[in-house]
């Protein structure tokens, strides 16, 4: 089972100021819900040191991950929305607004977390929602709406 | 014709672009092998299109190891995007075998 940005697992209006704080609270966010252990957020953050922000993967969205043998207990997302945009320094899609803490147990799981992601932040106006809602009942309106066949 | 999704980690960033590539060339009707990878292992990789985000593409252009031909992606949920750098990318390569 996926744990998909289940109320615990969402944070309104963050006050992170920097790139890695914002990820160390998508994470914490993973550890709260029990999908990861403290060592996958630190291998999150240490991937984005030593890789860079490769997983700012489209205008103010970012997606940090790490492997699932850094600590992965269950698949799960979560979700930061960030009061201030905070450059990540990617050339082309700072600043980030939404940051969605990923942790997969398999590749299998992996696919089905990234698709359902896809398809919820399918365009610029869905996108746009997002950034903007204020409660997590928007949010889980706003993931119904986006799920509708 | 091998076409290879690369990211820092080879999980779940260059898979995102791998999914949305596929889906755009089912579109064009060209058919491919698609394949994702991290940076570090694509310099070895056989391919013959890589595409990934600016830096890594330039991490793997002054690495030199690479003999692919890369194409940079910035926005990976946006298929007009990717569909713009497959289509020049695919013209190049029929250029350098004309």
């Amino acid at each position: 089972m996926i744990r998909f940005l289940e109320r615990p697992m969402i944070v309104l209006q963050s006050a992170a100021g920097e790139a890695e704080e914002a990820i160390r609270e998508s994470g914490r966010l993973l550890e709260r819900a029990g999908a990861v252990r403290p060592s996958y957020t630190e291998a999150m953050v240490e991937a984005y040191l030593r890789l860079g922000p490769y997983f700012v993967v489209a205008p103010h969205i970012a997606l940090p991950h790490a492997r699932p043998e850094d600590g992965v207990v269950q698949a799960a997302v979560s979700l930061v929305q960030l009061r201030e945009p905070v450059r990540f320094g990617h050339a082309a899609n700072d600043p980030v607004r939404l940051v969605f803490g990923i942790a997969a147990a398999s590749s299998p799981q992996h696919i089905e977390l990234v698709r359902r992601l896809s398809a919820l932040l399918a365009d610029e106006t869905r996108q746009k929602q997002l950034m903007e809602v204020k409660d997590v009942e928007s949010v889980h309106r706003w993931i119904r709406e986006g799920s509708a066949p | 014709m091998n076409i290879l999704c690369v990211c820092g980690l080879g999980q779940g960033t260059s898979l995102i672009l791998r999914i949305h590539v596929e889906a755009v060339l089912k579109e064009m009707g060209v058919k491919a092998e698609v394949d994702h990878m991290d940076v570090s292992s694509a310099g070895g990789a056989a391919a013959d299109l890589i595409l990934t985000s600016r830096e890594l593409a330039d991490s793997l252009r002054a690495d030199g190891k690479v003999k692919a031909n890369i194409a940079v992606v910035n926005n990976y949920f946006d298929r007009q995007e990717i569909r713009a750098a497959l289509e020049s990318a695919l013209k190049r390569s029929t250029a350098e075998e004309g």
